[in-house]
């Protein structure tokens, strides 16, 4: 069927419902097979401890065992590590990783045994019963006191500062001593975690006669995972295929190359059957990575009436007991956005990478960027409150003027568009902010209990990873490109294979509205494949908001190549030349005599059959396109929060909650709405609800949903919305990015908002999350003790 | 070894378990039905939610045992062929899913609860999943969904997409 | 996560139930099991035997007893919520029951497994401890006995209640006058952090505190001064004393005794209007 209407940019309903709304979705845990063995880890109850020895015996004696392993048991299994791929200096220090620990352990996850068992329940009961003798060591999951080294971690390294990385500045950085102005904040941020509500999970099988292994994740990075699991378990990359089945969420959580999927692998190596695992959640809670866990001193200099000139940023960021894929780098991805949307002359950044006995960081919803601009926006609210400006003011008043071609910053890299003042507008105007800021007086002039506070948050981010240059000059091992094919069937069905990895975003659907677009058929008649490394065969996967603007790029190259080739197809049948062809409601018509026309279905049986192509043309109507992005793209905007705080208990209520972004051209407008509700949702719970907390012998206090506050509907605000529109120049379609937006924007809107609702009071500063404690404290702490 | 006797989903399926094994696990594993999902393992997500003689329950906070004899709805029967029911048609058509995942507890609980009250308002609505978690959506996609299916469902007129 | 292996047994009748407890060393109770099948899962309790008593006939109900009212201990935190008896003559123990958990919780958690567990974070003992209700437990033999709320919650999940004893029903009196509960907590599926139950009498008001101690606590030094005449206000300020709170990831004790004065404050404006 030929079809007129145009997809992109409308809110097509997502392809992807129908199975997960029936209990169709085909998640990993899902997923058994004829002979299949389940795996348990044996985690013991240490945080920092030598170990003395590992008693298998009882374990391996309980029914239904196959096997019991320690790292000694598979020595020759791993030629290699697990894989870190973001060596960011020189010098940087890389704490050796392996799937099981042999000697040491060094934070609550880290695993000395695997089990092997029939069942899950007798995997579970055997993994109980495997005694380790540990004489413990103390633990310190407190930054600075890691980087004082009293106790170090890996002795072998020596210290636990692993790596000092700095950006090395820009701009005149006199004004740090010069400006009449200077603030100087310093702001801690706690670890969190990510809680994708699928907890992760595996099933590895294959051939050991063949060398064969195929891997079935709950993961973020099929493409990724199988270069790092080849390093790993010397499995070649062409026998080894990885498999990422519907997957519940991610938020950077499976983001990684995993020790439980590195041992899976081996393990089916090894036994000959295949190995499933399933996490349990506490198990979630240590074993998967954290996110955030830095502390920033911050200083702003400026001038009395509000205009920024510089801004310096000095950080130490913990990266848990070990490396995972990224850890080192996921501060440095902040390094690049911390002058946030203004026009700073001086820009100055750095950061100290410390390992503590607590589970490894790396990459969470935003990496590096919701961290920087929680700092950036806060620091711009002290500085109002300093010289006593309207924190709106101050924003608008230093802003980056608007481009529509890319330009360079301070901060060394291009930007590719920016137009901010228009979303900040909208944004206040959205908010009431005027009205807001009235109803805040009257209720400081009347007393009330219930306070207002307003806060604002403009943002931009660096997503579209990545130009691959770019990220070897970052020292970054792989690159940054993704890959899409086009096949067109003769039956006018068109199947799309993408290297992006979705697991929510709704790929599917937006691929197929831009397919549909270029070959004049519905969004139905286009398969997206995705997630399997023998059906996508190239890909780099889906994080950093990188899958519109690098793998749908990809995806509108490889059309080009379709549509270019059915045009000479068509040019061929109907004998005229390729110039001579329009491409009208959905077919290449000939000018003039629009009935002469064939549409890509009809092109697509031609090239098939293959009985009359142009002479030296290959067979199929198809295309295939990787793309290198020339630069990362720069979405923006401005988020507003409007609280209510209970001044006797410190409780803080959400009661309107604005976000205007711009994140370039549009594809799916229901889908980017739907990106930044949850983003947004989990920014409200990082500045509200959740920390990882750990008492003080290392242990994570916060151990399951129960004490670790992931926010319900109750808590969670409805959000009003809005977009402006400044297309990216890094890209044809023009798009930006929208991932990972409301998680970066929203943590300092909140924040500034609780803060503002007390300033009054005398409270100037607040810590993440702005817990009822926290609130509480602050307040008594401001007006002298006396609550 | 217990035996269990259950209506799932209209059809009575029995089998020998251990006394340990969990609703969710009986249903998954023992039946096949891997429509419910197991999300947090301490009672606090709703994943699993079910329903047990037509009321919601978190599946992995009750035994195999304890359903003996009860009539369990899982997500599997809420559709009918092809035709959704309204509450799966409704999240559909407001994006009130992204990974999907805790999808199939949200209606459940949904369904239960509508037929508690018919015609709720959004607070109600949002009280109402305190027991079900989501990290995609925010929320606001899945409650926008259930009053729709509300409205639907009681003959009114259906809202649409803002 | 799965609980560790057990034996199941389902009881017939109040006393089978306690003949099957008297037959295993680490037997337990399950009634809803949402108390007990988390821990379980978790391998903190590794009970050998499970007893049943959910299929008991008659011991979910809600029925007027002269002032009082009686509730069936297997009555479920839903079907306390929704009773109209209860909404009528005693309002507090509806409406708690109501923000009990979650929904799903209510379907399947019992008013008497609450009471039993005795968690100093639950809401209905507080509830209990405030309006002065009276338990019946049924022992070996035949005997039964009766405890007052007062002096059933010992300590930490203890309460005074033999391993191979059932409680099986929770009387209320009816009240008439003014009546709160206050919950505090960061999430709504969270236990209180803090809670305070009010209810009005001749006059004055008792006064209980959930999760500020090992077991739900009596207020009395709030009751003591609205005895001798204090405002809310005032009296309020004496609401954590003889309290324990504990510090935990949710808040600190000292945060605690802070906030139980504030919600005692307003659940006493609630109550004495
Ligand atoms: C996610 C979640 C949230 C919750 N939130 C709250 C909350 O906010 N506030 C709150 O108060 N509670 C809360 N609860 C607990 C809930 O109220 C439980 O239902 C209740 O505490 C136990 O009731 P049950 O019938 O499930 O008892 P079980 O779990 O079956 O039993 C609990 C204990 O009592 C014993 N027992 C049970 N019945 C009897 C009896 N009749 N005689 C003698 N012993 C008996 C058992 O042996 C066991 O030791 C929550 C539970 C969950 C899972
Ligand atoms: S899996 Fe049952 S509540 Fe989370
Ligand atoms: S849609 Fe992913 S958890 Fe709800």
């Amino acid at each position: 069927m030929v079809a007129t209407e145009q997809y992109v940019g409308s809110p097509v309903l997502r392809k992807e419902d129908a199975k997960l709304l029936t209990g169709q979705g085909n998640f990993v845990d899902n997923q058994s097979m004829a002979g299949m063995v389940w795996m348990a880890l044996v985690r013991p109850p240490h945080v920092h401890a030598t170990i003395q020895s590992i008693d298998t015996a009882a374990a391996a004696s309980m029914p239904g065992v196959v096997g019991v392993y320690t790292a000694a048991d598979l020595e020759t299994a791993f030629p290699a590590a697990l894989p870190m791929v973001w060596p960011i200096t020189e010098d940087i220090k890389i704490p050796t990783h392996w799937p099981l620990t042999k000697d040491k352990i060094r934070f609550a996850g880290d695993a000395v045994a695997v089990v092997v068992a029939e069942t899950r329940e007798q995997a579970e009961d055997a993994a109980e019963m495997v005694t380790v003798s540990a004489s413990d060591l103390p633990a310190v999951t407190d930054l600075e006191e890691a980087a004082t080294d009293e106790v170090v971690i890996h002795e072998d390294l020596g210290t636990n500062v692993v790596v000092h990385w700095s950006h090395g500045g820009g701009g005149d950085q006199s004004v740090f001593d010069s400006a009449p102005v200077i603030v100087q904040e310093r702001f801690t941020q706690p670890r969190l975690i990510p809680n994708a509500i699928e907890p992760r999970g595996c099933l590895a099988y294959g051939s050991p006669a063949a060398g064969e292994f195929t891997l079935v994740s709950a993961t973020q990075i099929p493409h990724i995972c199988r270069v790092g699991l080849s390093i790993a378990t010397g499995v070649p990359q062409s026998k080894l295929r990885i498999i990422a089945p519907d997957v519940g969420g991610g938020f950077g959580s499976k983001l990684n190359v995993y020790a439980e999927e590195a041992l899976a692998l081996a393990l089916t190596r090894s036994i000959g059957r295949p190995v499933k695992w399933i996490e349990t959640r506490p198990e979630n809670y240590v074993a998967t990575i954290h996110g955030r866990g830095v502390l920033h001193d911050c200083t702003l200099a400026g001038t009395e009436d509000g205009e920024i000139q510089g801004m310096k940023f000095v950080e130490l960021a913990d990266m848990g007991a070990y490396f995972q894929l990224l850890t080192p780098g996921i501060p440095e991805l902040g390094g690049w956005v911390y002058m946030g949307p203004y026009d700073t002359k001086a820009y100055w950044y750095e950061f100290k990478g410390i390992i503590t006995n607590a589970t490894p960081t790396d990459a969470y919803r935003g990496a590096g960027r919701p961290e920087a601009t929680f700092v950036i926006e806060r620091l711009v609210d002290a500085y109002a409150r300093r010289i006593g400006m309207d924190p709106a003011d101050v924003r608008r008043k230093n802003f980056l003027p608007p481009s529509a071609e890319a330009f360079a910053s301070v901060m060394g890299l291009s930007i590719d568009s920016a137009n901010y003042e228009p979303t900040f507008d909208r944004a206040l105007e959205l908010a009431e902010y005027d009205q807001m800021r009235k109803e805040q007086q009257a209720r400081r002039d009347r007393g009330d209990t219930k306070q207002l506070g307003i806060g604002l948050s403009s943002y931009i981010e660096m997503c579209g990873l990545a130009p691959s240059e770019i990220l070897g000059a970052l020292r970054y091992v792989a690159g940054g490109w993704d890959a899409a094919e086009i096949e067109c069937r003769p039956d006018g069905k068109v199947v799309v294979r993408t290297g992006t990895s979705p697991h929510g975003q709704g790929h599917e659907t937006s691929w197929s509205q831009i397919v549909a677009d270029g070959l004049g058929v519905t969004p139905d008649d286009v398969e997206v494949l995705h997630g399997d490394t023998s059906v996508s065969r190239l890909g780099m996967d889906t994080y950093g908001s990188r899958s519109a603007s690098v793998g749908a790029e990809a995806v509108a190259r490889a059309l080009e190549k379709v549509r270019a080739k059915a045009r000479t197809i068509a040019a061929h049948e109907l004998e005229v030349a390729e110039d001579d062809l329009e491409w009208t409601d959905g077919a290449f018509r000939v000018s003039g005599a629009p009935d002469k026309a064939r549409t890509i279905p009809e092109l697509a049986a031609s090239a098939w059959h293959a009985h009359a192509l142009p002479a030296d043309m290959e067979p199929m109507l198809e295309g295939t396109a990787v793309w290198d992005p020339p630069n990362f793209t720069w979405p923006g905007g401005t988020h507003i929060c409007v609280v209510e705080v209970d001044t006797e208990t410190g409780k803080t209520d959400i009661m309107r909650y604005v976000a205007v972004d711009d994140c370039g051209n549009v594809i799916n407008p229901m889908i980017v709405e739907g990106q930044v509700q949850g983003g947004v949702a989990q920014g409200v719970a990082e500045a509200l609800y959740e920390e990882a907390l750990y008492d003080e012998s290392g242990n994570l206090m916060s151990s399951s949903m129960t004490q670790y506050l992931v926010p319900t509907a109750v808590e969670i605000p409805s959000i009003t919305q809005d977009r402006t529109v400044t297309p990216s120049t890094t890209n044809s379609l023009g798009v930006k990015g929208i991932g990972e937006a409301g998680t970066i924007a929203s943590p300092p809107a909140v924040v500034n908002a609780v803060i503002d609702a007390v300033s009054h009071l005398g409270v100037s500063h607040i810590d993440k999350p702005a817990s009822p404690e926290r609130v509480w404290r602050a307040i008594r702490d401001a007006q002298g003790g006396a609550a | 070894m217990t035996n269990v006797s259950v209506t799932v989903n209209g059809q009575s399926r029995e089998a020998d378990v251990e006394p340990r094994t969990l609703l969710v696990y009986f249903l998954r594993e023992t039946l096949g039905l891997t429509g419910t999902n197991v999300g947090c393992d301490t009672s606090t997500c709703g994943s699993c939610t079910v329903l047990v003689d037509g009321e919601s329950v978190k599946s992995c906070t009750m035994l195999a045992a304890q359903a003996d004899g009860r009539d369990v709805t899982t997500i599997e029967a809420m559709a009918h062929g092809d035709t959704m029911h309204p509450i799966q048609d409704a999240f559909h058509r407001n994006h009130g899913l992204q990974c999907g995942y805790c999808t199939p507890g949200m209606v459940m609980a949904a369904a239960s609860y509508l037929q508690e009250n018919p015609t709720p308002t959004e607070e109600d609505v949002r009280e109402a999943l305190e027991g079900n978690l989501c990290r995609c959506t925010g929320y606001q996609n899945i409650v926008k969904s259930i009053l729709d299916a509300a409205g639907s469902m009681s003959g009114a007129p259906e809202t649409t997409r803002a | 996560m799965i609980p560790a292996a057990f034996e199941y047994a389902r009881a017939e009748s109040i006393d089978h139930a306690i003949e099957l407890l008297g037959g295993a060393d680490d037997a337990k109770i399950l009634a809803g099991g949402h108390s007990l099948l988390p821990l379980m899962k978790t391998r903190l309790a590794q009970p050998s035997l499970l007893v049943d008593i959910s299929r008991i006939g008659d011991l979910s109900y809600v029925r007027e007893d002269g002032d009082m009212v009686a509730i069936g201990a297997l009555t479920r935190h839903h079907d306390v919520a929704n009773s109209e008896l209860l909404q009528q003559v005693a309002p507090i123990v509806a409406d708690t029951a109501s923000r009990i958990g979650d929904p799903q919780v209510r379907h399947v958690g019992t008013i008497g497994g609450s009471i039993a567990h005795a968690d100093p974070a639950g809401d209905m003992g507080t509830v209990m401890v405030a309006l002065g209700a009276q338990f019946a437990i049924s022992a070996a033999a035949g005997a039964t006995r009766t405890v007052a709320a007062g002096d059933f919650f010992q300590g930490l999940f203890q309460a005074d209640l033999a391993a191979n004893e059932v409680l099986t029903e929770i009387r209320v009196p009816k009240t008439s006058g003014g009546w709160s509960y206050l919950k505090f907590n960061r999430r709504a599926i969270d236990w209180a952090m803090v809670g305070v139950a009010a209810v009005q009498q001749n006059g004055s008001a008792a006064v209980a505190l959930t999760n500020m101690g090992e077991t739900p606590l009596r207020a009395a030094g709030v009751e003591e001064a609205l005895a001798g005449g204090a405002d809310p206000a005032t009296a309020s300020a004496r609401a954590d004393e003889g309290a324990a709170p504990p510090s935990d990831a949710f808040g600190s004790a000292e945060y605690r005794r802070e906030v139980s004065k504030v919600l005692v404050r307003r659940a006493l404006e609630e109550t004495l209007g």
